[in-house]
C-alpha cells in the first residue's frame, strides 16, 4: 500500500492532465540537526480542498511556513502555474496570491477588525488611507467569511477567540487569494462558526479557490476535502483522492516511525489500594480545559497523549498552580489543596515539581552559574535565617551533579554553556532538589540528544520506582509507549481516552489522539493485538 | 450599521479623558487667575503648553511602536544650540538656517532609528546613549548660554494673531496637520502601531515594519527640533541645559501616559499626548494660582502621574495565565 501510495505522489491525480495550480517537489528543511521536511512533494489544483494530514512532528508547520514565505527551503523546487517561485518573506507570498490563517493568530490586538482585514494594503487616496473604502472592504470581506455580525470597527483585543478566527478568515479572504492555507482554522471555533466556515470553504472552492485545509479532525476531512496528502516523519507519504481510505488505513500511513530509543524495563505494578498521591476532579479552565479528572498514585508514571496543543499544558500549569481561575479539585494525599502558585506547589507536604517545556526562558537563567541554577528551587532548605549555607549548598550540588552525570567542567560556569542535553538535565536536577513527591514534566526530551534522552528514561523509571509520581506530557508517541505505565489522551482539553498496559501502542495512541470514533479504535487494538 | 459611535469611543477614550481633564483643569485656572484670562495670560500659557506638546507628539511617534525615545529633549537642547547660531541675519540667512535645525533634528531621530532597527537594541538604551552625545554636541556648540534669533520669527510664533489668538496654537495645530495626521492616516502610520501592538503578528501580515520604526523615529527626532527652536523663539537665546534636556524628556513620557497613550504600544495618539502636556502644565499652573509653595509642584505633578499609571494596571484583572503577568 505504501508503495503504490508513493506512485501517487509522483503523478498526482491522472484523471487532471493539467499541470497543477501549485506544486512542490523534493522540498527539504532542516532546523540544526532536525530534519524537519525531506523530499516533500505536494499538488495543489484549482477548485479542490486539499486535506494535509500527519501526526505531532510530521512536517504539516514546516511545510505550511515554507508556502507562506515564513522559513526558506534548504533544498527543493515550488512551481506556481508551472513557474518556479521563491519567497523571501510573508508578503512575497501574498504577492504570489497565498493567503495563510495560522495557527497562532495573526491579527493585531490593538487596531481595529477593519484596520486589520486592510493591513496589508489598505485601500489609499492621495497616499492616505481611505477610511470609508476600507469599511466597505472589511464588512465586503466579513460577509464572505460569513462573520457579518461583526463589527468592522471593533478592536481585535475585545473580540472572543472564535470570533477572532473569524476576522482571521475574512482577512485572509480580503487579500483575494488564490491559493488559502488553513493550519487547523477551526480548532479554536464555537460550533455555530465552524458550520459557517464550512458553507464558506465550499463557497470558495465554487470560486475556484484553492484551499490547503491542515486539520486533525478526521470527521471535518471526511465532510471537506476532495484530495488527501498524508506526512510522516518529514516526507509526504501519500497522495489520494478522499473517501478512498478508511480512517484506519490513514492511520497506519500516518505512524511507522523508526524507534530510535531503548526504554528501561517495567516492573509490572499491582493497582494500589492506597489513596492516590494526586488526584484531580472535573478541572477546568477557561475553554481549554474542560472538566479533567485523573488519579496518580505513588510509583506511577501517567503519560498525556494527543496531538500538541489539546490542552495538556494547560493541565500541567494548572496543577502548578499558574492559572487563574480554574474549576474543580485537586487532591493530594486525599486532601484538597488551593494550588495558589509554584511556591505552594513545591511546599513540603504537597512536593511538586514542574519541568517546563522551554528550558531556555521558563527553566534555566543562562548566564548564571550551574551551582546557582541548581540551587535556586531548593534555596530555601538550603539556608538558615535566609543567608545561603555554601558547603550545603556545594554538597547538595555535587550530589545532584553526579546523580545525573551532568558534564561541566565545572559548576561555576555559566548553564549557557552546557549542551542542550545537559541543560535539560539541570532543569530536572533544579527539581530534583527538592526531592519532588510529584513530577510533572513538559515534553522534556524534545530537542536533545537520543543518548540523553535514554539517560532521563531510565532516571523517571528510578524517580517512579523510589515512590515519585510521575505526570509525563511528551509529544513523541514513542515515548509514551515506552516508559508509562497508563497514558491519558487529550482532545479539545478534555481526557477522551485512557490507554492501561499493552493498550498503549503507537495505533492506539494516534486513532484517539485523532479522536476516531469507537469501533475504529477498538478495529485498531485488536489489529495491535495481532501483531 | 447601528454602534458605531460606542467603538469610535472605546477606540478614543484615552484622548477624550485627557481633553476632559484638561478643559476642567484649565477652566479652574482661568476662573481662578488674579487677572483673569486676558490674551496675554492665555499666550504665556500657551506657550509653555506647546512647548511641551511638541516634545509629547515626539515622544508618541516612538511610543506607538512599543519604544521609547529618552533623547529627545536632548535633540531639543541641540537644536536650541544650533538655532541660536544659525537662525538669525536675512530672511533668506534664517530660512537657511530653519532648514538646517529640521534636518540635524530629523538626522538625530534617523540615528536612533537606524541604531535601534539594525542593531536590535532596546530603545532605552540607545537613545540614553545618544542623548548624551547629542547634548555633548549642543554643549560643543555652545559652551556659555548666549547667542541670538531672528526676532520677527520668533516674535511671530510667540506672539499673538489678530484678535489675540496665540501664535503658537496655530503652530501647534500646523504641526498636527502637517506632520501627525498624514501619519496616522498613512500606511507607515498603521505599520507603526501594528508593531507596536505585536511585532510578530505585524510581521506575519506583511507589513513594512523596518520603514516603519524608520520613519517614527526620524519623524520625532525632526519635532524634537521643531520643539528646540521654538525654545529659542521664547528665550531668544540658546543654552545647552542639561536639566531642561532631562526634565523635557520626563515630562514627554508624562504627558503621554496622561494623553491615555499606552507606553505598551500600538494605541493612544498624539492629540492626546497634546491634552496631556497641556494638563501637565496646567496642574503647575493651578498650584500657583492656588498660592501652593512652588517646591511642592513636582511633588503634586509626580502623585497626578502616579495615579494616571496606576489607571492601567487595571488590566491585570482580567490576566487567568500569570505566566502573562511575567511575559
Amino acid at each position: 500500500m505504501t508503495a503504490d501510495a508513493g506512485a501517487g505522489v509522483e503523478s498526482p491525480a491522472p484523471s487532471r492532465s493539467d499541470m497543477p495550480l501549485f506544486a512542490m517537489r523534493g522540498v527539504s528543511k532542516r532546523y540544526g540537526g532536525v530534519r524537519a521536511l525531506s523530499d516533500a512533494e505536494l499538488s495543489i489544483e484549482a477548485g479542490r480542498i486539499h486535506a494535509v494530514l500527519g501526526e505531532n512532528g510530521a512536517g504539516k508547520s514546516t511545510l505550511i511556513k515554507i508556502m507562506a514565505g515564513v522559513v526558506a527551503p534548504d533544498e527543493g523546487r515550488m512551481l506556481l502555474d508551472g513557474e518556479p517561485v521563491a519567497f523571501d518573506s510573508p508578503s512575497d507570498a501574498q504577492a504570489a496570491g497565498i493567503a495563510c490563517i495560522f495557527q497562532e493568530l495573526s491579527l493585531i490586538p490593538d487596531l481595529s477588525v477593519a484596520d486589520n482585514i486592510a493591513i496589508s494594503n489598505p485601500p489609499r487616496r492621495f497616499g492616505l488611507i481611505d477610511r470609508r473604502a476600507q469599511r466597505r472592504m472589511a464588512e465586503e470581506a466579513l460577509a464572505r467569511a460569513g462573520a457579518d455580525n461583526i463589527h468592522p470597527l471593533a478592536l481585535v483585543k475585545d473580540l472572543s477567540l472564535s470570533r477572532r478566527q473569524m476576522v482571521e478568515i475574512a482577512k485572509a479572504l480580503a487579500r483575494k487569494p488564490r491559493i488559502l492555507i488553513l493550519d487547523e482554522a477551526t480548532s479554536a471555533l464555537t460550533a455555530a462558526d465552524v458550520t459557517k466556515i464550512y458553507d464558506v470553504l465550499r463557497r470558495l472552492r465554487e470560486d475556484g479557490l484553492a484551499l490547503v485545509y491542515i486539520s486533525h479532525r478526521m470527521h471535518e476531512i471526511a465532510e471537506l476535502a476532495d484530495e488527501c496528502t498524508v506526512f510522516c516523519n518529514g516526507r509526504s507519504v501519500a497522495s489520494f483522492p478522499a473517501g478512498t481510505r478508511t480512517d484506519n488505513e490513514i492511520v497506519e500511513l500516518m505512524i511507522g516511525r523508526e524507534f530510535n530509543a531503548v526504554f528501561p524495563a517495567r516492573s509490572p505494578r499491582a493497582p494500589s489500594d492506597d489513596a492516590p498521591r494526586l488526584e484531580v476532579r472535573h478541572l477546568g479552565w477557561t475553554e481549554r480545559l474542560n472538566d479533567v479528572s485523573l488519579k496518580l498514585h505513588a510509583g506511577e508514571v501517567i503519560g498525556l497523549g494527543g496531538l500538541d496543543g489539546q490542552g495538556q499544558r494547560e493541565l500541567l500549569l494548572a496543577l502548578f498552580g499558574v492559572l487563574r481561575g480554574t474549576t474543580g479539585e485537586v487532591l493530594i494525599d486525599g486532601r484538597p489543596v488551593a494550588l495558589r502558585g509554584p511556591h505552594v506547589a513545591k511546599r513540603k507536604d504537597i512536593g511538586m515539581a514542574l519541568i517546563p517545556e522551554d528550558r531556555k526562558t521558563e527553566g534555566l537563567m543562562l548566564p548564571m552559574s550551574v551551582r546557582d541554577n541548581l540551587s535556586f528551587a531548593a534555596l530555601d532548605t538550603l539556608s538558615h535565617l535566609g543567608v545561603v549555607d555554601a558547603a550545603a549548598e556545594r554538597d547538595a550540588v555535587d550530589r545532584i551533579v553526579r546523580m545525573l552525570a551532568i558534564r561541566t567542567d565545572g559548576t561555576d560556569l555559566p548553564a549557557g554553556s552546557l549542551s542542550g542535553g545537559n541543560q535539560q538535565k539541570l532543569v530536572l536536577g533544579k527539581w530534583l532538589m527538592i526531592a519532588p513527591r510529584i513530577l510533572l514534566l513538559n515534553d522534556p526530551t524534545r530537542g536533545i540528544d537520543v543518548g540523553t534522552k535514554q539517560e532521563i528514561y531510565q532516571l523517571l523509571r528510578e524517580l517512579a520506582e523510589a515512590g515519585a509520581a510521575i505526570l509525563f506530557y511528551s509529544t513523541d508517541y514513542d515515548e509514551l509507549v515506552g516508559c508509562c505505565d497508563r497514558v491519558l489522551v487529550m482532545y479539545d482539553g478534555a481526557v477522551r481516552r485512557e490507554l492501561i498496559g499493552a493498550e498503549i501502542n503507537e495505533r492506539a495512541l494516534v486513532s484517539s489522539a485523532l479522536n476516531i470514533g469507537a469501533e475504529v479504535s477498538h478495529h485498531v487494538a485488536a489489529n495491535a493485538a495481532r501483531t | 450599521m447601528t454602534g458605531d459611535g460606542s467603538y469610535w469611543l472605546r477606540e478614543h477614550k484615552g484622548t477624550l479623558l485627557a481633553f476632559g481633564a484638561f478643559v476642567a483643569m484649565f477652566t479652574i485656572y482661568a476662573a481662578n487667575h488674579p487677572a483673569g484670562l486676558n490674551a496675554n495670560v492665555a499666550t504665556t500659557a500657551a506657550n509653555k503648553g506647546v512647548l511641551l506638546a511638541i516634545v509629547a507628539i515626539a515622544q508618541t511617534l516612538v511610543v506607538v511602536t512599543s519604544g521609547i525615545d529618552l533623547s529627545v529633549g536632548m535633540v531639543m537642547v541641540l537644536a536650541n544650540c544650533l538655532a541660536s547660531t544659525i537662525v538669525v541675519g536675512t530672511p533668506a540667512m534664517t530660512a537657511l538656517g530653519v532648514v538646517g535645525v529640521l534636518l540635524v533634528g530629523a538626522l538625530c531621530g534617523a540615528i536612533n532609528g537606524i541604531i535601534v532597527i539594525f542593531g536590535r537594541l532596546q530603545p532605552i538604551v540607545t537613545t540614553i546613549a545618544t542623548g548624551a552625545v547629542y547634548y555633548g554636541a549642543a554643549l560643543a556648540l555652545r559652551r556659555v548660554p548666549g547667542g541670538d534669533v531672528n526676532a520677527t520669527l520668533a516674535d511671530a510664533l510667540t506672539g499673538q494673531l489678530p484678535g489675540g489668538v496665540p501664535a503658537s496654537l496655530v503652530l501647534l495645530l500646523a504641526l498636527v496637520l502637517v506632520v501627525w495626521l498624514p501619519f496616522r492616516r498613512s500606511v507607515i502610520g498603521r505599520a507603526a502601531y501594528a508593531l507596536g501592538s505585536s511585532e510578530v503578528a505585524a510581521y506575519m501580515s506583511g507589513v513594512p515594519i523596518r520603514r516603519a520604526k524608520f520613519v517614527a523615529y526620524t519623524l520625532s527626532g525632526l519635532l524634537a527640533s521643531v520643539a528646540g527652536l521654538f525654545l529659542t523663539c521664547i528665550t531668544y537665546s540658546g543654552e545647552a541645559s542639561a536639566a531642561n534636556g532631562s526634565t523635557y524628556t520626563l515630562y514627554s513620557i508624562a504627558a503621554v501616559v496622561l494623553g491615555g497613550v499606552s507606553l505598551f504600544g500600538g494605541s493612544g495618539s498624539a492629540i492626546g499626548a497634546i491634552f496631556g502636556a497641556l494638563m501637565f502644565r496646567t496642574i503647575g499652573d493651578l498650584l500657583f494660582v492656588f498660592n501652593v509653595e512652588p517646591l511642592w509642584q513636582p511633588l503634586f505633578q509626580g502623585m497626578v502621574l502616579l495615579a494616571a499609571i496606576c489607571l492601567g494596571s487595571l488590566r491585570l484583572l482580567r490576566i487567568r495565565n500569570r505566566l502573562d503577568l511575567y511575559g
